[in-house]
């Protein structure tokens, strides 16, 4: 059964700020102050093109992700989303 | 001048993918956290001062400067810094300076000893979300405590963690070095912790500062290191160590963080006259990286010093490679070991294994202390060890800069 989350609309939180670094990124969440390593450039661009996409999916069609790793991505992405790193969409709708 | 441990001989590239910790060796292109010393000026005169503060010193730099650096900072996107000093307080600008930095996408943690966290100041804390206070208290009854930072810090401490507290702040900090007097009240300092809303975050002592000066008769016996790390594995997840104890991984499960030594990889000093250290606690002309009033800035001394530069590679070499809890605690404390006159690719002074106090009795030359901006002479209610201390090395200096100056005391 393939994960509900690669469906739907994703997106990095307003309060995240991405400073790249040579293994990827550093996320730093000036809300609830955590910070997080993103180890792989991909992920940081998969997490850079969410708000781009209407569905998780196309995001990681976008940056080059083989379709057999989207799952273990939304994992690592479900992760982020814990924190708040990320967000559902709808959520900043005002 | 080579003073990092064995490295290889032709730089290593960094790897692809791998653990963070392996990633982090190779350094990062801009801190992590940074410690930002405000101002050696002090109204205290801790015994185990990490900085040797006391005095301001006269090239300390100006609001202009300073703010010129917090812009540096927010470009490099350095999220936070923890400030200190000294007492970083004492600057008349101290409150402007926070506000700029959080205005400026730098949220602060700073560190005081309370004196100055009035009911009025703690409000204001209590109203903005980037500032996060951390008071620092090495006793848990006033006895313990002003022995090794002065007669009434104890007290000062307490109402200034009232005062937060009353004031609706959440979350404060209380700092405390752990010794061989005070590992006997981790529970208490946990109560106190409970008391005031506040959590616990306990650090290493480090013979760093004036500490090299007490910390013989202070650092905790290999016992008390023991009781230490079953506490921390006990209460882990409710107590900050600042990444302090690596070395006692090597009693066999690490504790949370990182277990590496960060200096100049993924941490460092800035001080009150821009000079750039590997660590807080390595502020010695042989840690000294460069100083940010240079024409590159502090970015320029991050990513191209020859001091950081070397610092950022796997160590190689040295006696502790071949021990086999080398990947648990990466030989301990640099900082620790160069002010104990041990050699840097050697065992940790404090080695839960046995072999610092092996290589403690044997030669070694204490190096003299580089930089010191302790008062030429103790004041009233100047800490016990202080006065006792009978190998304290007075500054040489004639600057005798009052050190509240331009403080306002009422």
């Amino acid at each position: 059964m393939s994960d509900r989350m690669l469906e739907e609309p994703w997106t990095l939180s307003p309060s995240v700020a991405l400073r790249p670094e040579p293994f990827g990124a550093l996320a730093y969440h000036f809300g609830n102050r955590k910070l997080t390593f993103l180890k792989r450039p991909e992920l940081v661009e998969v997490v850079r093109l969410l708000e781009q996409h209407p569905r998780l999916s196309g995001a990681l069609e976008a940056a080059g992700i083989p379709p057999d790793q989207h799952e273990a991505y939304a994992a690592a992405l479900r992760a982020l989303a814990e924190t708040d790193m990320i967000r559902p969409r709808h959520q900043e709708a005002v | 001048m080579t003073i990092a441990p064995e490295r290889p001989i032709t730089p290593q590239a960094r790897p692809a993918g791998g653990s963070l910790v392996e990633q982090f060796e190779f350094g990062l292109d801009a801190p992590i956290c940074l410690t930002w010393e405000l101002t050696y000026a002090c109204n205290l005169e801790c015994a185990h001062c990490l900085s040797s503060s006391g005095r301001r010193d006269p090239r300390e730099l100006s609001t202009e400067q300073c703010k010129a650096v917090i812009d540096e900072l927010q470009r490099m996107q350095i999220f936070y810094v923890n400030i200190g000093g000294g007492e970083p307080t004492i600057r008349p600008d101290f409150w402007e300076l926070v506000e700029y930095a959080v205005d400026h996408q730098v949220g602060v943690k700073f560190s005081t000893n309370g004196f100055r966290i009035t009911p009025e100041r703690a409000e204001f804390l209590a109203s903005t979300d980037y500032v996060d206070v951390q008071i620092s208290l090495d006793g848990a009854t006033a006895e313990v405590n002003d022995r090794v930072r002065g007669a009434g810090s104890y007290d000062t401490a307490l109402k200034a963690l009232a005062n937060l507290r009353d004031a609706g702040f959440s979350d404060a900090k209380i700092s405390v070095v752990c010794t061989r007097e005070n590992i006997g009240q981790l529970d208490d300092f946990k109560a106190i912790a409970d008391e005031y809303g506040a959590t616990l975050r306990l650090t290493r002592l480090r013979p760093s500062g004036r500490g090299a000066d007490v910390w013989d008769e202070l650092h905790p016996t290999p016992a008390q290191q023991r009781e230490l790390y079953d506490w921390l594995m006990a209460h882990g997840d409710n107590v900050l160590t600042g990444d302090s104890f690596f070395h006692l991984a090597a009693y066999g499960e690490s504790l949370p963080g990182l277990n590496l030594c960060g200096a100049g990889r993924v941490v460092c000093l800035i001080d009150p006259v821009g000079d750039v250290y590997a660590c807080p606690f390595a502020i010695h002309d042989q840690f000294l990286a460069g100083n940010l009033l240079g024409e590159g800035g502090f970015q320029e001394v991050w990513q191209s010093s020859d001091l950081f530069t070397e610092l950022r590679s796997p160590q190689t070499g040295g006696a502790c490679t071949k021990c086999q809890f080398f990947d648990a605690c990466r030989g301990g404390c640099m900082a620790a070991k160069f002010f104990t006159g041990l050699p840097l690719d050697g065992p940790d002074p404090e080695c839960v294994q046995g072999y610092g106090e092996t290589a403690l009795a044997g030669d070694r030359l204490v190096p003299p202390a580089s930089k010191d901006h302790s008062r030429s002479q103790a004041s009233r209610n100047a800490p016990v060890l202080l006065n006792l201390g009978a190998t304290r090395r007075r500054p040489v200096s004639a600057c005798n800069e009052d050190p509240l100056a331009g403080g306002d005391l009422s």
